[in-house]
């Protein structure tokens, strides 16, 4: 159990430094809104593709923004070689692993909230197949986009050359989330009658989540090792 | 300095003096030289795609090799965490970049061959998607071993991405499979849904023998890069040497 309240004390350092700074989570935010509008430059948003843009939109804005926060939350700890600390704590490194993962799923989360509001606004995009599920989709794909891309962080933060690193091994790893998402997404909120198909997309991802979560637990203690 | 290397203990032998490597390098020229023959003189031509249709001999090939090496380094990675020994790391890298190359080879061949059978040159199809981005997953595999660092910190991480990324194959198929499936026919028996197009045994073998030379290729390539990995490091660690006689 202890393990869990490790990840929980880790999780809270994170997100309260966070509090104090509002590095991240702002730039993450005014990224999302930056996407956006390039969104609308790249299609335009008075026309009828409006419908068909906006799931692909909502991944994009996740990924991009999620990315920005992913890059810094192990490339933050190298200051004052406090990733040295973390490790001679008396911690599981699955719990520094579960800790990481929290606070960058809850900052995701945040940008979510503020971000996909304001894209549905700036669009003009006022149906909406099913809520409960629309919600269900973006809490599932956020989830495996950030418990792969948290570990990878931990793996290319040890690079020196990180930011650049992390979206190549990013990507392409996730490339079924991408898809089961905005297939998913794109069935919700445009053509609810094929609810089904969007299920077993979410089904897909969650396979995915389950596999690489547990991946992930297991192989962690390999990438902190000094 | 203490266990950079279990590679010491044993003796450099040049690769031309190992008898292994030899047969070896004869056997493959000779079955590529048989493959050529009965690809292009004892396989008949195929009815509507012509000589076109040569080309599926090495594409199919190219694309075994590649998943043969991507699956060497998903099993090396996962010996190299275990026993932590420096060889399986250097056969793991060299394993990955050949299985780029045939991975790239499959991706050229693909189009030329996508052109003049289903008039178009690249088709968002799972089998393809699947390859490009495996190609894309040991493009980072690499860029991780060139990473900067001592090696066993390169080894370990690459190991654990070569595990990851190998799992990751399986289940990018079965998503883009799900999202569209249109072109690529089931050659080889009678799949669910689509008829089998079926092969006629000369051409069966001619494939099988391509496949067999290529396989072959791929291990005189894996011993040629061990080599060459392998004199790297023994030139590296006598100018560390020269370094300390300097020094000291």
């Amino acid at each position: 159990m202890s393990i869990f309240t490790n990840a929980l004390s880790i999780a809270w350092k994170d997100l309260y430094s966070e509090w104090k700074t509002r590095q991240v989570l702002t730039t993450m935010i005014i990224f999302a809104g930056l996407v956006i509008v390039v969104c609308s430059f790249a299609f335009d948003p008075t026309n009828n593709t409006t419908k068909a843009v906006i799931p692909g939109a909502i991944w994009i804005i996740i990924v991009f923004s999620g990315i920005l926060g992913l890059n810094r939350s192990f490339v933050s700890e190298q200051k004052n070689d406090n990733m040295h600390a973390l490790l001679t704590a008396p911690l599981d490194a699955a719990s520094i692993y579960l800790g990481k993962f929290l606070a960058n799923f809850i900052m995701l989360l945040i940008v979510e909230i503020v971000a996909i509001p304001f894209l549905f606004l700036l669009f003009d995009f006022r149906e909406m197949g099913s809520f409960p599920y629309f919600i269900l989709v973006l809490f599932i794909g956020s989830f495996g986009f950030v418990a792969i891309g948290t570990f990878l962080a931990a793996l290319a933060a040890n690079s020196r050359s990180s930011e650049m690193l992390l979206p190549i091994m990013l990507f392409p790893l996730v490339s079924p989330i991408l898809i089961g998402a905005v297939q998913a997404t794109k069935i919700i909120l445009t053509n609810i009658d094929k609810l089904p198909n969007a299920i077993s997309w979410i089904q897909l991802i969650g396979g995915y989540n389950v596999i690489f979560f547990v991946l992930c637990v297991l192989l962690f203690e390999y990438v902190l090792e000094v | 300095m203490k266990t950079t290397l279990n590679l010491e203990q044993e003796p450099f032998t040049k690769l031309k003096d190992s008898l292994v490597h030899r047969v070896l390098v004869w056997a493959t020229i000779i079955s590529i030289l048989t493959s050529f023959y009965l690809i292009f003189i004892y396989a008949p031509l195929e009815t509507t795609m012509r000589e076109v249709q040569k080309i599926f001999y090495i594409h199919v090939s190219s694309a075994w090799v590649a998943f043969l090496a991507f699956f060497v380094v998903f099993v090396l990675s996962i010996m190299y965490l275990v026993t932590r020994k420096r060889i399986y790391d250097i056969y793991a890298g060299i394993s990955a970049e050949i299985g780029v190359v045939f991975t790239t080879i499959v991706m050229t061949t693909g189009p030329i061959w996508a052109r003049s059978s289903w008039n178009t040159w690249w088709a968002w199809e799972p089998r393809l998607t699947t390859s490009l981005i495996l190609w894309f997953i040991y493009l980072a595999y690499i860029m991780i071993r060139q990473m900067d660092g001592a090696w066993d910190k390169k080894a370990r991480l690459s190991a654990v991405f070569g595990i990851i990324g190998f799992i990751d194959v399986p289940i990018v198929f079965m998503a883009i499979r799900w999202w569209q499936s249109k072109f690529h026919p089931i050659v080889f028996g009678d799949g669910p849904s689509q008829k089998g197009g079926g092969v006629e045994p000369e051409m069966l073998v001619a494939l099988i023998t391509m496949t067999i030379s290529f396989t072959l290729l791929y291990v005189v390539l894996l011993q040629k890069g061990v080599y060459l990995e392998k004199a790297k490091i023994t030139v590296e660690n006598w100018k560390e040497k020269l370094r300390e006689k300097l020094v000291g």
